[in-house]
């Protein structure tokens, strides 16, 4: 049956007729932003280790503070979907399986990145 | 799939079929650290809403991730970003061509191990 496929027909879904240019590329320019991102994210959260709510508060009362966490939030929760997406598809082989797995861990990304932005806007924002 | 009949798969042939080496060991970190990276990020969802939902939520978390178990796995997970990150700009520079060379990939593996520890080590003493 397979060998009345044309070429594009076999490569189609997830293949390499898709857009997998896209995928490398978006990888790669959230690898990117993500370097300055993750070193200012990791190093701002270890200073306030061990300090009080109300400083905490505060660092997220800054606008570049917030802006540059809500940018490493997006980033990173997008550059961790692209990057499960390859592991996935590398080594899930059933099909089904592999296409519910595929939903589900890019909802529960959309989820885990939603859910912390906006813990980060409602500190800043809300009361 | 029909095609491959018992060929070993990558990682899988490391140590049987194949021989390990520094190289094979920094690709395969290199996907462990990413998935560590992405399950980890439910700390950060965890510090956010805790930090959201008020000071008594906050509390709880900073003493669960202030305590001997919790610098444990943050201590491990901050270096798995890190190697990640590393590794990741020297992935960077093989996508623009630099540094494919066998003496090269030896000395940027053994730099990016020894930056990873570097960084974890200044996040911890800055925590």
């Amino acid at each position: 049956m397979s060998r009345l496929l044309t070429p594009l027909k076999k490569v189609r879904g997830l293949g390499s007729a898709k857009e997998g240019v896209h995928h490398w590329w978006m990888q790669r320019v959230s690898a990117v932003a993500l370097v300055p991102l993750t070193l200012w994210a990791a190093f701002s959260v270890a200073s306030m280790a061990g300090k009080p709510y109300e400083a905490v508060l505060t660092y997220f009362a800054a606008p570049f503070n917030v802006a540059m966490f809500t940018l490493f939030l997006f980033a990173g929760f997008y550059h961790a979907s692209l990057g499960l997406q390859v592991f996935i598809e590398d080594y899930i082989h059933h099909e089904n399986t592999k296409i519910v797995t595929l939903i589900a861990m890019k909802l529960l990304m959309v989820l885990l990145g939603t859910v912390s932005i906006l813990a980060v806007l409602r500190v800043t924002f809300g009361g | 799939m029909q095609n491959s009949t018992k060929r070993p798969l990558s990682p899988f042939m490391l140590g049987t079929h194949y021989k390990w080496q520094l190289t094979s060991a920094t690709s395969l970190l290199h996907r462990a650290t990413g998935i560590a990276a992405a399950v980890g990020s439910l700390v950060v969802v965890y510090w956010l809403t805790s930090l959201a939902a008020g000071p008594q939520a906050f509390d709880i978390a900073t003493s669960f991730l202030g305590s001997w178990l919790g610098k444990f796995i943050l201590f491990f997970w901050t270096w798995a970003l890190f190697y990640h990150l590393c590794n990741g700009i020297r992935h960077l520079m093989w996508d623009l061509d630099y540094g494919f060379d066998l003496p090269t990939t030896y000395l940027t593996g053994k730099i990016v191990i020894i930056a990873s520890a570097i960084l974890n080590l200044l996040l911890w003493l800055v925590a």
